[in-house]
C-alpha cells in the first residue's frame, strides 16, 4: 500500500506535472495521439458503416473485420509495425504507431456505425421513404439521429482501445503516459510503474465517463433509453427484418 | 521460416503456457460469470451495481491492472498470477452482460411452465433455463476466448505473457519473422480455443445446431475489444 500513497504523492506533486518530460506533457502526447488515431479511424469507418447499415449490403465485411481484429494480439502489431517502419527507413518515428492505432480503431467505429443504422426501425424508415425522402434525407435525418447513441457506443470502445494501447507503445516509441510504466518495469522502480498505471486508469475511466455522458445526450429525446437498447437483447425483433427476403440477424 | 524450424521447440513452450495462461482465465471468468449473470438477471438493483463495477474495471487498460494488483493482492511484481488475476476479472467483465443476456432471453412463460410441471428452483436453473440460455453464453465465451488470448500477449512486458515473449524478445533483436510467428501462433491459438468450444457447444446442445451458426454473427456490447 505504500506504493500507492508515494504513487499518489508523486501525481499530486504540482512540480511533476510541469516540464517536458512532465505528467502534462505526456497526458498531452497521449490524448494527442489518441485523439489523432480515432479521428483518421473515423474517416474511414463512418461512411463505411453507414453505408452498410443502409444498404445492408456488406454486413459479412463488418462481422469478418471484427472477428478477426479481435484475434490480432495488438502488442504484437505494434511492434511488427515498427520493426517494419524501422526496415523501411521511418526510423523510430510515430507513424508505424499510429498506423496500428487506426488499424485497431476501426472496427469498434465501424461496428457502431453499422450497428447504429441496421438498429433503425424498418418501419420508420420506411416511413420516411414514403413521405419521399431521398435516402441521403432518410440516412442524415432519420437513421443517423436514431444511430447516434450507437455510434458514439463506437468512438467510446475506439478511444479506450486505443488509450490503453497507446499506453502499450510506451514500449517501443517515446511519449505518453506509458513511459512511466515501462521505465518502472525497466528499472524495477515499482512506484514509477505504479505512478503510470493509476495516470493511464485514470485517463480511461474519465474519458468512458465523458463518453457515456455524450451518449446519453445523444439519444434522441422520444426514444426510451430501453427501446434505444435493442442490440443487448437476443430475441428476433419484428422491427429488424427487412422484408421477407432477408432474415433477422440473430444476435448474440 | 527456418527460425521457426530451429526454434520449435520454444514456440511450442510458449504456446502450451500461452494456452494454460489464457485458458485458465477464460474457464474462471466464464464459471465465475454465470452466478452472477444469474443474480443480476433477477434482481435490477444487483444488475446495476454488477454491471457498473465491472464496466469500471473493465476500463482499466491490461497493463495498468497488471501493475496495481501486486499491491492489492500482496503478490510479486512478476508474479504469474496478476495476470491470471486480472485476465479472469476481463472475462467476466464481458461474459457478465452475456450471461445476464442468456438468462433473460428465456421466456418467462417457460420457465412459469418449468415451475408448474413440479420442476424445483434449482433443477429449474440446471435443466431448463442454463440449456436455453446456451447459445448465448456459447457465443459470449466464444468472444471473450478470442480476446483473452490476443490479451495475454502484453503480458510479456511484466515477464509472462505466453507467446507475447516473441515480441519483446523479437524487438530487442530487430527480428521480425519472430515476430510474425509469434501473431501467427497466437491467431492459431485463438482459432483452436474457438473450434474446441465450437465443438463442445454441439455435443453439449446437439438441438441448437442451427442457431449456432447463426450466433458467430457480431452483436455489439457496449464495449467487446479489450483495451490491450
Amino acid at each position: 500500500m505504500t506504493f500507492f500513497l508515494e504513487a499518489l504523492a508523486f501525481i499530486a506533486d504540482p512540480a511533476n506535472w510541469a516540464g517536458p518530460v512532465g505528467i502534462g506533457a505526456r497526458l498531452g502526447q497521449h490524448l494527442g495521439i489518441t485523439g489523432l488515431s480515432v479521428l483518421l479511424a473515423a474517416v474511414v469507418a463512418l461512411p463505411l458503416g453507414l453505408l452498410i447499415g443502409h444498404t445492408g449490403r456488406g454486413r459479412a465485411l463488418v462481422i469478418g473485420v471484427t472477428g478477426a481484429a479481435r484475434a490480432l494480439p495488438t502488442f504484437g502489431m505494434l511492434i511488427l509495425f515498427v520493426l517494419l517502419g524501422i526496415q523501411f527507413g521511418f526510423g523510430l518515428s510515430l507513424g508505424p504507431v499510429i498506423a496500428v492505432l487506426v488499424i485497431l480503431a476501426i472496427p469498434p467505429l465501424l461496428a457502431g456505425a453499422y450497428a447504429g443504422v441496421e438498429a433503425v426501425d424498418r418501419v420508420t424508415v420506411d416511413a420516411a421513404r414514403a413521405q419521399g425522402m431521398t435516402e441521403w434525407q432518410i440516412l442524415t435525418r432519420v437513421e443517423l439521429p436514431l444511430a447516434l447513441p450507437l455510434v458514439v457506443g463506437g468512438f467510446r470502445s475506439a478511444t479506450l482501445q486505443v488509450v490503453a494501447t497507446a499506453t502499450v507503445a510506451a514500449y517501443v516509441a517515446q511519449g505518453g503516459l506509458g513511459r512511466y510504466l515501462i521505465e518502472g518495469l525497466r528499472n524495477q522502480d515499482y512506484v514509477r510503474a505504479v505512478i503510470g498505471a493509476l495516470l493511464v486508469a485514470a485517463l480511461a475511466l474519465i474519458l468512458d465517463g465523458l463518453f457515456a455522458l455524450v451518449q446519453r445526450l445523444v439519444s434522441p429525446r422520444g426514444v426510451s433509453r430501453g427501446a434505444m437498447r435493442t442490440t443487448g437483447s437476443t430475441a428476433p425483433r419484428p422491427s429488424r427484418t427487412r422484408g421477407a427476403t432477408r432474415t433477422p440477424v440473430t444476435e448474440g | 521460416m527456418a527460425w521457426l524450424w530451429n526454434n520449435l521447440d520454444l514456440v511450442l513452450g510458449l504456446t502450451a503456457e500461452h494456452a494454460l495462461l489464457s485458458g485458465i482465465p477464460i474457464l474462471l471468468g466464464f464459471a465465475a460469470s454465470l452466478p452472477l449473470g444469474w443474480i443480476a438477471s433477477r434482481f435490477p438493483v444487483a444488475r446495476g451495481v454488477l454491471l457498473t463495477v465491472f464496466n469500471v474495471l473493465y476500463t482499466v487498460p491490461a497493463l495498468a491492472l497488471f501493475l496495481v494488483l501486486p499491491g492489492l493482492l500482496g503478490t510479486r511484481v512478476l508474479d504469474e498470477l496478476n495476470v491470471v488475476v486480472a485476465l479472469t476479472i476481463y472475462a467476466m467483465a464481458m461474459m457478465l452482460r452475456g450471461a445476464i443476456d442468456g438468462f433473460g432471453s428465456v421466456s418467462p412463460d417457460v420457465l412459469q411452465s418449468a415451475t408448474a410441471q413440479g420442476y424445483s428452483a434449482a433443477s429449474r436453473f440446471w435443466r431448463v433455463q442454463l440449456p436455453l440460455a446456451g447459445p448465448v453464453l456459447l457465443a459470449n465465451l466464444r468472444v471473450v476466448s478470442v480476446s483473452t488470448v490476443s490479451l495475454l500477449s502484453v503480458a510479456a512486458l511484466i515477464g509472462s505473457g505466453g507467446l507475447g515473449y516473441l515480441f519483446t524478445d523479437g524487438f530487442q533483436r530487430y527480428f521480425v519473422d519472430e515476430i510474425v510467428v509469434g501473431i501467427v501462433f497466437t491467431v492459431l491459438l485463438a482459432l483452436l480455443f474457438d473450434g474446441v468450444l465450437v465443438l463442445v457447444g454441439r455435443v453439449l446442445m446437439p438441438w441448437n445446431r442451427r442457431v449456432l451458426a447463426g450466433t458467430a454473427a457480431y452483436r455489439m456490447p457496449k464495449r467487446d475489444w479489450v483495451g490491450a
